[in-house]
Formats: C-alpha cells, sequence, structure tokens
C-alpha cells in the first residue's frame, strides 16, 4: 500500500514536470495542420524554455524586486497548486479538507504577482494588460466555485481529490444535465485562464490586444522561460481538473489509470488546438459576455445538485 | 478677377504658360469653391522661389467627366488657409510650410509633417532645442485632460516587422477619445533628389517610393516622361502594365486579407493567404524577373517582352492561384466568430471620408465611388474597364470585403488581357523631354490615387517633381476611424488600411 502510493507520486509529480510543454507542442501542431502548413516540433516548447533559461536577463533601472518575483510566484503557485490536484484516478500526493479553497487562490496569488510586476514597470501597456487580467480573473472566479460548490456536493468532501476521484460514468448516468453544464462552464474558464483563443491569442505580435503575454514583454531570458514553463504547468494544471470532469474514466489499474490520464490530456490539447484554429479571437470588449455565460452555466449545475 | 482652370486630361503634358495664375484671394475663393462644387484635391504643393513660393493646386472633377484642373498663384511668406472649410487640404498646407517656408495663416493644427529640410535656404517654423531642425515626433501631442484619461504611446519601435510610426492615444480606459499618428522616420529626400533630374537613377527611385507599389508608382513617371517626351508606350507595353498593375492589386489584397485574418487570430486564412500572395509575386517575377515589379516599367514601354508562352502559363497560374484564394477567403466569411470580429469596427462616415478626401479601397468602403482607373482612365484601362466595387457599412468587414471582391474583378482582367496580348513593339525610344512644360499623371495604385506632377525648367530638368502618396490623403482616415473604438482593435483597424510608412515619408 505505502509502495504504491509513492510510486503514484513520484509518477505525479514526474509528470507534472516533464509533461506540461508537450501540451504547447501538441496544440501548435494542431494549428499548423489545420493552417496547411508543417508547424514546429512536437517538442519545440521544451527546446524553447532551454534556450530561455540559458541567456541572460536585462533588468529596467525603474523596476524593482517585485519584477523579479513575478515570475517566481507564479511558478511556485502554480507547482503547489499542481500537487494539490489529482491526475487520473489516483489521488493528488497532498490533499486535506478544504484544499479546493487553496487551490483557487494559489492561483489568484500567482496573478497578483504577474499583474504587480507588469505594474512595477510602468509601461502604459503593462497596465492595459494588467486591468484586463484582473477584469477577466473576476469574472471567471465564479464558475470555478460553483463548480466546487456542485462537485462537493456530489461527493460529500471538501478536498479536490475526493470530489474529483470520486466522479465516475455512474455519477455521470445520474446527474448528466448538471455534468454537462459544468463542464461547459469549466472549458470556457479553461480556456480564458490559459489565454487561449477565443480570449487570448498567445501567439499575436500585438501589444495592444494581449492580455496575458502584453504583461510580461519586459521579462527576458530566464524569468520568460520560467513564465513559460508556468504557464505550460498551469494549462497542465486546470486540463487535469478538467478532464477528470470531462472523462471520468479508470479501469481499476493504476498503470493503466495513468496511461489512460496521459491520453486524456493529449487529447485535449487536441480539442483546444481545433477550437483555435476554427474561430477567430473574440472582440475584448465581448470576453465578459462569455465569462458571465460560464457562471450562469455553472450556477445552474449547481441548483440541479441542490435542489 | 474670373477663376479659371486649365482643364486636361490625365497622363497629358501642357506649357507651364497656360497655367492660370489669379490673385491670391481668386486664388484661395476658387479653389474653395470648386472644392464645395464637388471638386477634389489631388495634389497642392509649393515651388520656394526668393520672394515665398509659387504654388499649385490639382483638383480633379467629379466622376464622369475625366476632367483634371490645375491652378497656381505666387504667394509671399504667407498665405491663408483653407484647412478649417476645406480638411482635405490641411495636410498639403503643412507640407507646404515645411517645403517652402511660407505660413499658412490661420491653420488649426500647425505642425511638421516628415519633420523634413526645406526645398530652399531659411529658417523652419520648428527647431529643436540645439537650434536645429526637430527629430521625427518630437513635437506637442495632442492631449485630453482629465483624471481617468492616459495615454498610450506606441512605436515608433513595434513589435512586429513593420515599418516607424509613432502612435498617440488619448484613452478612457479602453476607449479611445483621439488618435495622433507622427510620421517622418522613413524621410529619405526623393522630392529633393529630383530636382534637375531625370538622371538614370530616377526611374529606381520611383520604384521604391513605396516598395509595394512600384507599378503604381512607375507607371505614374512612366507617363509623365512619356508626355515630356511626346512619345507613346505601345498597345503591348500597356497591357503588360495593366496585368503588373493588377497583379501587384492582387498580391497586396491577398496579403491584406491574410492578415486581417491574422490579427482576428484566425489562423487557416491568414496562412493560406500568405501562401496565396506569394503565388502573385512569383507571376511578377515571371514577368520581369523581379517579385516586385522592379526593371518591368521603363519610360516608353515594358523593360521585358511577354511571349505567347509566357502569356499561357500566367493564365494557367492564375487560374490555380483564383481558386485557391476564393477557398482561402470564404473560410472567412463562413465563420460567424470572424465576422463578429469584423464588423462595425472602425466606422469612418462617408461625409468624414468625403471631407478628409480618403481615395482608394478605404474611400470605397465607405461608399464613395472613386477610381482612378474609371474616373481618368490611363494605359489600357482607356480601352478596357474594370468595374469599380463599392461598400456602404464603412467599417472593416467593408474594408476587408471590398478588397476580395476588387480582388476577383483584378482576376478577370488579367484572365481576359493574357489572353489578347496585342502584337507589335514593346518598348519605343525615349526622346529628350520638353522644357517649361507641365505633365501631370494619376494612377490607381492597390492603396489608391497615385498622383505625380513634372514642372520642366527652360533646360528640361525637373525644377519641380511632386508626388503624392495615397497614404498621404488616407493616414487621417485611421485616425478618424479609432475615435470611440476599443484601443484593442487598433491593430486591426491599421491592417484594414494598411497604409505606406514610407510612401507618405518620401
Amino acid at each position: 500500500m505505502m509502495n504504491s502510493t509513492i510510486t503514484n507520486c513520484t509518477i505525479h509529480i514526474l509528470l507534472a514536470l516533464v509533461m506540461p510543454p508537450l501540451l504547447l507542442g501538441i496544440i501548435g501542431k494542431t494549428k499548423a495542420k489545420f493552417a496547411g502548413r508543417v508547424g514546429a516540433p512536437f517538442l519545440q516548447p521544451y527546446h524553447d524554455i532551454i534556450r530561455l533559461l540559458q541567456k541572460g536577463s536585462v533588468f529596467s533601472t525603474t523596476t524593482s524586486w517585485v519584477f523579479r518575483a513575478g515570475p517566481i510566484v507564479a511558478l511556485a503557485t502554480t507547482a503547489v497548486a499542481a500537487l494539490l490536484v489529482p491526475f487520473g484516478a489516483h489521488h493528488s500526493p497532498i490533499s486535506f479538507n478544504g484544499d479546493m479553497i487553496l487551490y483557487a487562490y494559489l492561483f489568484a496569488l500567482g496573478r497578483f504577482f504577474t499583474m504587480a510586476a507588469a505594474l512595477d514597470t510602468g509601461s502604459s501597456f503593462e497596465g492595459m494588460g494588467s486591468a484586463r487580467e484582473a477584469t477577466f480573473s473576476c469574472l471567471a472566479e465564479p464558475t470555478l466555485f460553483f463548480a466546487l460548490i456542485t462537485l462537493s456536493r456530489l461527493s460529500g468532501s471538501y478536498s479536490l481529490s475526493g470530489m474529483l476521484v470520486n466522479i465516475n460514468l455512474s455519477v455521470w448516468i445520474h446527474t448528466s444535465a448538471a455534468l454537462l453544464l459544468l463542464v461547459g462552464g469549466m472549458f470556457i474558464v479553461l480556456l480564458a485562464e490559459n489565454c487561449r483563443i477565443p480570449f487570448d491569442d498567445p501567439n499575436t505580435h500585438l501589444e495592444l490586444t494581449m492580455i496575458h503575454e502584453v504583461m510580461v514583454l519586459d521579462h527576458s531570458g530566464p524569468a520568460l522561460g520560467i513564465i513559460q514553463y508556468a504557464a505550460a504547468l498551469k494549462l497542465f494544471v486546470l486540463g487535469a481538473f478538467f478532464v477528470h470532469l470531462a472523462l471520468p474514466y479508470s479501469t481499476g489499474n493504476p498503470l493503466l489509470d495513468w496511461g489512460l490520464f496521459i491520453i486524456s490530456m493529449l487529447e485535449l490539447a487536441v480539442v483546444i488546438g481545433v477550437v483555435e484554429s476554427v474561430m477567430a479571437r473574440l472582440r475584448l470588449i465581448r470576453i465578459p459576455q462569455l465569462l458571465v455565460a460560464a457562471t450562469i452555466l455553472a450556477a445552474f449545475s449547481t441548483l440541479l445538485v441542490i435542489r | 478677377m474670373n477663376f479659371t482652370m486649365k482643364t486636361f486630361y490625365n497622363g497629358t503634358s501642357f506649357n507651364r504658360s497656360d497655367i492660370p495664375m489669379p490673385d491670391n484671394d481668386t486664388f484661395f475663393q476658387g479653389v474653395l469653391d470648386a472644392v464645395t462644387a464637388g471638386w477634389r484635391v489631388c495634389s497642392y504643393f509649393g515651388v520656394p522661389n526668393a520672394g515665398g513660393a509659387t504654388l499649385y493646386c490639382i483638383l480633379s472633377a467629379r466622376a464622369g467627366s475625366g476632367t483634371l484642373g490645375i491652378v497656381a498663384t505666387s504667394v509671399g511668406r504667407s498665405f491663408p488657409s483653407l484647412a478649417i472649410a476645406c480638411p482635405q487640404m490641411h495636410l498639403f498646407e503643412r507640407e507646404i510650410a515645411e517645403q517652402c517656408l511660407v505660413r499658412p495663416e490661420g491653420h488649426p493644427w500647425f505642425k511638421p509633417v516628415r519633420f523634413q529640410k526645406p526645398l530652399c535656404e531659411g529658417e523652419g517654423f520648428w527647431n529643436g532645442s540645439d537650434g536645429g531642425g526637430l527629430l521625427p515626433g518630437v513635437m506637442d501631442f495632442y492631449r485630453v485632460e482629465g483624471d481617468e484619461v492616459h495615454e498610450v504611446a506606441v512605436g515608433p519601435v513595434h513589435a512586429g516587422i513593420i515599418e516607424p510610426g509613432h502612435f498617440r492615444f488619448q484613452c478612457h480606459g479602453e476607449e479611445v477619445f483621439h488618435l495622433e499618428i507622427a510620421l517622418g522616420f522613413q524621410h529619405r529626400g526623393i522630392e529633393r533628389a529630383l530636382i534637375g533630374g531625370p538622371t538614370p537613377r530616377t526611374m529606381h527611385q520611383m520604384e521604391t517610393i513605396a516598395g509595394d507599389t512600384t507599378v503604381g508608382h512607375g507607371q505614374a513617371y512612366c507617363m509623365n516622361m512619356e508626355s515630356l517626351g511626346g512619345i507613346f508606350a505601345s498597345p503591348r507595353a500597356e497591357t503588360v502594365r495593366g496585368i503588373a498593375l493588377e497583379l501587384e492589386r492582387l498580391a497586396n489584397h491577398a496579403g491584406d486579407l491574410g492578415a486581417i485574418a491574422g490579427d482576428v487570430g484566425y489562423l487557416p486564412t491568414a496562412s493560406f493567404c500568405g501562401r496565396i500572395r506569394g503565388d502573385f509575386l512569383n507571376m511578377t517575377a515571371m514577368l520581369c524577373g523581379s517579385r516586385f515589379s522592379r526593371g518591368l516599367l521603363r519610360p516608353g514601354g515594358i523593360g521585358y517582352d511577354c511571349d505567347a508562352a509566357l502569356a499561357a502559363e500566367l493564365y494557367t497560374r492564375l487560374q490555380s492561384a483564383r481558386e485557391d484564394l476564393a477557398g482561402a477567403v470564404d473560410l472567412l466569411w463562413n465563420s460567424p466568430s470572424v465576422m463578429a470580429r469584423l464588423e462595425d469596427i472602425g466606422i469612418v462616415t462617408e461625409t468624414d471620408a468625403r471631407e478628409i478626401g480618403l481615395v482608394g479601397p478605404a474611400a470605397r468602403a465607405c461608399g464613395l465611388n472613386r477610381d482612378v482607373r474609371r474616373d481618368h482612365p490611363f494605359g489600357i484601362f482607356r480601352m478596357s474597364q474594370i468595374p469599380v466595387i463599392t461598400a456602404t457599412t464603412c467599417d472593416v468587414a467593408a474594408r476587408t470585403l471590398l478588397r476580395w471582391l476588387e480582388a476577383e474583378r483584378s482576376m478577370d482582367f488579367i484572365d481576359e488581357q493574357v489572353r489578347h496580348l496585342p502584337r507589335g513593339t514593346y518598348r519605343n525610344q525615349m526622346k529628350e523631354i520638353a522644357p517649361e512644360r507641365c505633365a501631370v499623371a494619376l494612377t490607381e495604385g492597390w492603396r489608391g490615387e497615385i498622383c505625380h506632377v513634372a514642372l520642366t525648367d527652360s533646360q528640361g530638368r525637373f525644377e519641380r517633381y511632386k508626388i503624392v502618396d495615397p497614404s498621404f490623403h488616407n493616414w487621417n482616415g485611421l485616425g478618424l476611424a479609432l475615435r470611440n473604438q476599443q484601443i484593442s482593435d487598433f491593430p486591426l483597424c491599421n491592417k484594414s488600411f494598411n497604409l505606406s510608412y514610407c510612401g507618405f515619408d518620401l
């Protein structure tokens, strides 16, 4: 028993460390296929991050320690969140009652420091980016909490592992309406939180339209590498949460379950790539509307399970 | 004194002594009346002299008559500004002040245009702190005051690979109150270099006024040289020039459609159009060996003949490019998310567009029916017409749709022309150009109306060669398009105009 827990923890941490950039590679490849191009290799994001980590840094003289803390806090908070969320049918390395609140606010803490670092530069672009990020994350937060309420109601647990591992096919069959609404709402939040199209375009070079990218314009070298890695990790962690809801399969065999989890995550990356290929970015003033729609979806799912 | 203009047709020349020179009051009142009556200012420039400058104004009549008019007047150190009554002249007047050191009295927005050195000796109106000339972008910008108003400055160094220009936004949150554009970073002194020409180098300078409008500017220069030299380009040469002009339009329109798709994050069209633009550029390369038409147009004709095999190959390639482009662009119209992004953004009303004198696709997207190919036909367009397309919604979607519809018409045109290439010589010998003459040539480049005016001296040298790129008329349109828009929509609006920095800066 002890052995299997240690094995699971090791696999969990290894996956969280190694796999996130691969998702970005797959998204990029999917988009390239849609555009009729060959696209960058699957492992390109790893090369990019390694290249950035080997570079020197340039720091503006107008910035303070806040600017340097931004990337590190963002990575640290995301990494801790990665330990809280269960991957596949396995419990997470750390779980306790109420860890779902910590999970939600770890992201908020990381975001706060990213925004503070952006404001620290005094650039008007980065100020705009921070304002946008603050507005949109405020609107995305209720969805996540409605989702957590629904899940804890369904499972009777107040820890992420308890509530997510509890979701299986039979729960789906009994409360399919509520869970479908939840999957819809969470997918919108997944795209919004990770700055994917239709909310933000991670590949754009147009600083006036950016949300997340514009906040990190002044970071260079290793700091930028850390930011990119943290962004990939965030996609992975939120993705793992979403995959639990959308594809709650489990075989009972721990090794097969790990395989299943990895395949589910790869599928998710392909789906995100397809979404990004077939639609354009939303107009910035339309984003709140879609986020509010996500909140309504999640709120209805809560209503359905509480009634 | 009565106000009369010397009227003439596009691509002709006449004696400079035929240009009426009324006194100042008659000139300014007459020009104002003409604009009120529906004439449009194509070019308005000064030739500096010892006591001040001679101002020349070239106007275009309403569509239908094909008439152009020219009138001039001699002014001292200052002249009355018409900018308030006639906004399309405001930038021309600033340019005159900068180049000829005469002051437009009562100009509402008296600032440098290109931060260039004057064409004559003397003290400029604007000086830097060190007493020398100003550096580009160093000036007072329009400011909106208020606690919640903030200023965003973009450029001249941009995140993308584009030319330098400085944009100053006055914003309230995400909403833009005002956008001011400062250019001049690309100023190369082309007009100054042309004085005393033509030289063997002149044709190459013309081809690079705006690198993506080689044929448009080249054609205008060739027309001027031919009318000054009293020769004609053969029908065969005119046809190939027409094909090249439309290929240039196609390449740029295809590129723009892709770039607009790219700016809204719609990848498939962006990627396909980037490739298809290359197909059109390669067709141009078949004609002359250069993807940007360098060396194709020469005064008297064209530099390289187009034989039957080449024409047949061009025809085949065009068919496949047409299919590809139609497929790529259809994706745009069929994606609701793309159309939602393009509609109702960056609106310039028809009235505003008329007042500030927009030209080209930007004007036609606002419902203004103006196209030099039809209004003042030149070259092959005297024989073969291309229908003019207008849109009514005045927004980014209109400018996008218009590009596609124009591309279709251009492909129809090339289809027809390559199959009926006239026989005959492709290049006539150029002759000495006549002294004391004035030649005016208008062409419809892919961005819109290009106007070249040549004034020769008693030796048959250029005393002044004035170039007006369509971007000179249109940059103000971009500023207006941003009023009360989201600042995040700026890149998209900018792309939908896609104006030239170097064409403006000369």
